[in-house]
């Protein structure tokens, strides 16, 4: 039995310690915002928040994720109001939208790190993150607004 | 008042000299203490004093040269910000860049890919839990470096992770640097075995860590 803790809900599994997370989310658990992509921490597809940090799911095995607290993207807010959920709505970001919830959750780890990223920082901070549609550019344009929402936020 | 004076300095001479043997006393011991934190001064006398022999030494280096210049060492010890991957040393996947600490940027952290083991399978990340590029204020660089280059900043306690003869070899039992011969499937391992390196190492440092002329 693995006890886990995933968007502040404790889940009780009975799986194989060495299962990747990414299983247990998806087929286990029913968490399907995350995506299998490569199953070689190639692409980004499967990332979610360990403790915080970016890590892929398809290649964290699910013991190492006992114990501390995962956020995927179901919940990164409670309500889909996250300063890059906002933009990435009005910016219309996604194209066939297979990445984009790994894409997401990484930008809301440099977000965090650096409030306000420039093109050089965002492109260090999502280039473990493949999109085959190509959405490179409105990605980047999201993230500068999701920054300049996130700095308004925090002044009121 | 005359004999004021003189009861007055009766009364000071002692307590300067106190003062100043002190003073002198807390040099000693301070300066002392510094040494016993990092040891240089002490370990690298002592085992510059015992056994050096430089012909011993480099031919033990050049053993050691080899291995530190096989991927497996060299692609975490890269000449840029970027690590290398791969028997081929290319440049790693995904653009990832070393970070202040060593330990990657953002959402590119090290270990947000590379786990406490090796993942299984063929062109998966290998894994250790302490999976890192040495940090950006020490950047411990072996791609292009000759035998020579290589000898001389290892040796260099300012340019090595500020490290004596004694906690160099203690590092080759580091469990970062034994990852090399834990490479994960479809790498090739460094040139020596293990234990090989580990006598080659410790000869090297032990018989004077001298550096080849090239």
């Amino acid at each position: 039995m693995i006890t886990l803790n995933i968007n502040k809900k404790t889940y009780n599994v009975e799986v194989d310690p060495e299962m990747p997370l990414l299983w247990v989310l998806r087929d286990v658990i029913g968490l399907v915002g995350t995506k299998y992509g490569c199953g070689v921490a190639q692409c980004g597809a499967c990332m979610v928040h360990l403790d915080g940090e970016a890590v892929f799911s398809c290649v964290t095995k699910v013991k190492r994720a006992q114990g501390g607290k995962i956020t995927t993207i179901e919940g990164l807010s409670e309500k889909n109001d996250h300063p890059l959920q906002k933009a990435w709505i009005e910016l219309d970001v996604p194209q066939c939208g297979y990445c984009q919830s790994g894409q997401i959750m990484a930008a809301a780890v440099l977000l965090r790190e650096n409030p306000n990223p420039s093109d050089e920082d965002i492109d260090a901070a999502m280039a473990g993150n493949l999109c085959r549609c190509g959405t490179y550019l409105r990605i980047r344009k999201a993230i500068h607004l999701a920054a300049e929402i996130q700095r308004k936020g925090s002044k009121k | 008042m005359k004999k004021r004076l003189e009861t007055k300095a009766h009364y000071l001479f002692p307590i300067k000299t106190i003062v100043v043997i002190g003073v002198i006393l807390s040099i000693i011991v301070l300066t002392t203490s510094a040494f016993k934190d990092n040891n240089i001064a002490a370990d690298f006398a002592g085992y510059e004093n015992v056994n050096a022999d430089s012909a011993e030494s480099v031919k033990a280096f050049l053993q050691v040269y080899k291995v530190l210049m096989s991927p497996r060492c060299m692609n975490c010890h890269p000449a840029g910000d970027q690590p290398l991957q791969g028997d081929d040393s290319r440049l790693h996947a995904g653009k990832v860049l070393r970070g202040k600490d060593g330990k990657g940027l953002y959402a590119a952290k090290c270990s947000n890919c590379h786990q406490p083991e090796n993942t299984p399978g063929l062109h998966t990340p290998p894994g250790n839990p302490k999976w890192r590029l040495p940090p950006a204020d020490m950047k411990m660089v072996f791609q292009g470096r000759t035998a020579r280059q290589l000898a001389l900043q290892i040796m260099d306690y300012n340019r090595n992770g500020h490290k004596n003869k004694k906690q160099l070899v203690e590092h080759a039992r580091d469990t970062l640097v034994k990852a090399a011969w834990n490479m994960g499937e479809g790498r090739t391992p460094p040139p020596l075995d293990y234990d090989a390196f580990l006598k080659v190492w410790d000869t090297w440092i032990q018989k004077g860590g001298y550096a080849p002329k090239q």
